[in-house]
């Protein structure tokens, strides 16, 4: 039975992981490096889109710093509310990405968490922008505002979109402009690409991404003693940190404390009685208080797309460029429906989930899977339940609290007859 | 000797009760404003209901309390949401294969069920007032009516307008506008109930029977008829419209909420 909302709820229904120490120390390490170069001259500052080429901008000698973090950052810390508005009256407008809203927002009221979290005095200023459109081509526009303000260049990789199987020429387009981009950077960094440190710098990306994949897989375990709340936090070093020492090492931290749980089987959320899959981005502002509604109902949310997107095994030493040009187009991301569909299902087999949570996000349609109907496809091909909910990743405006907690509370009382009748899928 | 079981339906707008006995009879109802002290309207309403059966509290069996305030019933033995309980409420008085839709005054949901009143599929309507009971309020403000006459104007209406239906403000705008065009109110009215069901439409595909539950269609039977001529459908009111949460509340008090599920796990087994 679901508990009377009114009885007075469980505390700790969530295991924190011991790695945080280890989390906070790696990340607060990489910040203080890149507001040391920034601050200091110490080092050049390249602005990089979280699955654009961080291992050529590192083996390249630059500090790598990633806007999209820091729109997450601002979203945990519901900052977005107050700068999406700033962003919207200087001509951006509330319908486009809130990652980017907010963090222009912020930029226009000269405000950044960085200041207290890591000691900068302002977000560092950058000496060459670098996108990659495979996730979506609203980062452009990001970075060449950014790009005008700083007066910095602006270079780009633009990903085959809607790609059905990955082609030779899919990757030789990729390939080609990650080439074309190398003597623009060569240029502003003042040194030549030496080939050895780029194959050092995919070998340590792909490692960190192997071992995340790894930490991630863990969850396939019964009761799975990871969630995707937990994920949001400990997915931070292989989005900002890819081709760092101190990524793998932090990886292959988290994955020990991971396989621990799993031989003493104890699970991330007290009790597990359901487990859950969450497709689409999270809405940052509402972490934890989803992390504890979800464990109110003994549900785990095992898995997600969003921070599988990182698991860039793809990535190969021996062919640095031509795998980082492979593993940024296979991105889930930018995918046909029916590719996208098959991973679905996979993954819900794989990590024997009861149901699939679709977040729409009204402020990021290219990660909401849920405008094409696939959601009622997979629940009448394949007879897969799931349930779309409305929401958004920064703008928490955007979401109706009321409407999210009613959603997930029925549709767990869905799965609960669907337990009673015995099984899951 | 019966035993008597209590639905609480603490809604936005109102609060319903209904104590049935194990037959799953009502005996007692009753529908109070909830206002800001939700507990205060829930219990308000129980002691009403109890009194219209001519019970005492001590002879209830179980209370379950469902509806957006479901939460603030702390003497409730359970709690379900609204989705599930309008889905066994509904199927209380339509035992098939059947859509629920249940406009309340804050949200609209569309529910399937199947013929034990079990939960297939919902959807919630988007964060906007839009295709509720808000919005027929609202825009009764706008043409200077009071919301229990809109019903009865649009009843009169000889013109068949369609009102934009994405949001509350601009329809607002709109209706001005047909005030300055020199439109029949109560052509107005038609077209605001007609917005409802064209927002009610989009959220999904309407499969077998359609049953309108919920306080809106209680208070405004002309949504019905709406209904049916725009969407080319025929839609079914239950009698205690108003009441179905609280009736499928009930069903969950005697603990007939899983009888789809439990007939589905002995079947399993005897093939096992």
């Amino acid at each position: 039975m679901i508990p009377a909302r009114g009885a007075v709820v469980q505390r700790h229904l969530v295991r924190p992981l011991k790695s945080i120490e280890l989390f906070k120390q790696v990340i607060t390490r990489n910040y203080h490096a890149i507001r040391d170069a920034a601050e200091g001259g110490r080092a050049r500052i390249a602005w990089c889109t979280s699955l654009g080429p961080a291992e050529l901008l590192r083996a390249l000698g630059f500090k790598v710093y990633f806007p999209e973090n820091h729109g997450a950052i601002l979203g945990s810390f519901r900052a977005s509310e107050e700068f999406i508005p700033v962003a919207t009256a200087h001509g951006f407008s509330p319908e486009i990405c809130s990652y980017l809203t907010s963090d222009i927002g912020a930029f226009l009221r000269k405000e950044t968490p960085l200041r207290t979290l890591y000691g900068f005095k302002s977000v560092p200023k950058p000496d060459v922008l670098v996108y990659n459109t495979n996730q979506c081509r609203e980062v452009a526009e990001w970075f060449s505002y950014f790009g005008r303000e700083f007066k910095a260049p602006v270079l780009g990789i633009n990903t085959p979109h809607h790609v059905p199987e990955v082609t030779v020429a899919h990757i030789s387009s990729v390939v080609d402009q990650i080439n074309a981009l190398i003597p623009h950077l060569e240029k502003i960094a003042g040194t030549r690409l030496d080939m050895n440190e780029l194959k050092r710098t995919v070998k340590l990306s792909h490692d960190a991404c192997v071992e995340w994949k790894g930490a991630l897989g863990t969850a396939a375990h019964t009761p799975s003693p990871f969630n995707f709340f937990d994920g949001l936090i400990h997915m931070g070093p292989v989005v900002i940190m890819r081709g760092m020492q101190d990524a793998v090492d932090y990886y292959k931290a988290l994955r020990k404390e991971l396989d621990e749980r799993v031989k003493d089987g104890i699970g991330a959320v007290e009790d597990e009685n359901y487990r859950l899959y969450w497709d689409g981005m999270p809405m940052w502002g509402r972490i934890r208080a989803h992390s504890n509604l979800f464990a109110k109902f003994k549900a785990c949310v095992v898995a997600s797309t969003y921070c599988n997107t990182w698991a860039l095994d793809l990535l190969d030493h021996n062919d640095p460029i031509r795998s980082m040009a492979e593993a940024y187009t296979s991105l889930f991301i930018n995918r046909t429906e029916g590719i996208k569909e098959k991973y679905l299902l996979d993954m819900a087999k794989d990590f024997s989930v009861d149901g699939i949570i679709f977040h729409d996000s009204k402020t990021c349609p290219y990660n909401s899977n849920t405008r094409f109907g696939m959601p009622m496809r997979l629940e009448k091909w394949f007879h897969m339940p799931n349930l779309v909910v409305q929401g958004d990743v920064c703008n928490m405006r955007l979401v109706s609290d009321t409407q999210f907690d009613t959603g997930i509370e029925a549709f767990i009382e869905r799965l609960m007859l669907k337990h009673v009748e015995g099984g899951a899928l | 000797m019966s035993k008597y079981y209590v639905g609480i339906d603490v809604g936005s707008w109102n609060t319903k009760v209904v104590v049935v006995d194990d037959t799953l009879e009502i005996l007692g109802k009753s529908v109070v404003r909830s206002g800001a002290d939700l507990l205060g309207a829930a219990k308000k309403a129980y002691e009403e209901a109890l009194k219209a059966a001519k019970l005492k509290k001590a002879k209830v069996e179980s209370v379950v309390a469902t509806g957006f305030g479901r939460a603030k019933v702390p003497f409730a033995d359970t709690t379900r949401t609204e989705i599930t309980c309008h889905g066994l409420g509904a199927n209380q008085y339509y035992p098939a294969s059947i859509s629920v839709v249940d406009i309340g005054g804050q949200d609209t949901k569309l529910i399937r069920v199947d013929d034990t009143g079990r939960n297939l599929h919902f959807v919630l309507n988007r964060k906007c007032a839009a295709g509720t009971g808000a919005f027929l309020e609202e825009m009764a403000r706008r043409l200077d009516v009071k919301l229990d006459d809109l019903n009865d104007l649009a009843s009169r209406a000889t013109k068949h307008f369609r009102l934009g239906s994405f949001c509350t403000v601009f329809t607002g705008t709109e209706v001005l506008k047909m005030v300055q065009d020199n439109e029949k109110v109560e052509d107005i009215a038609r077209g605001l109930y007609a917005s409802v069901v064209l927002r009610v439409s989009e959220m999904g595909h309407l499969e077998g029977h359609v049953v309108l539950t919920g306080g809106v269609i209680a208070h405004n039977p002309i949504l019905k008829d709406i209904f049916e001529e725009e969407l080319k459908i025929i839609c079914l009111v239950p009698p205690e419209a108003e009441f179905i949460g609280a009736l499928g509340a009930t069903r969950v008090a005697l603990g007939l909420d899983d009888e789809s599920a439990k007939k589905k796990k002995k079947e399993k087994s005897k093939k096992g």
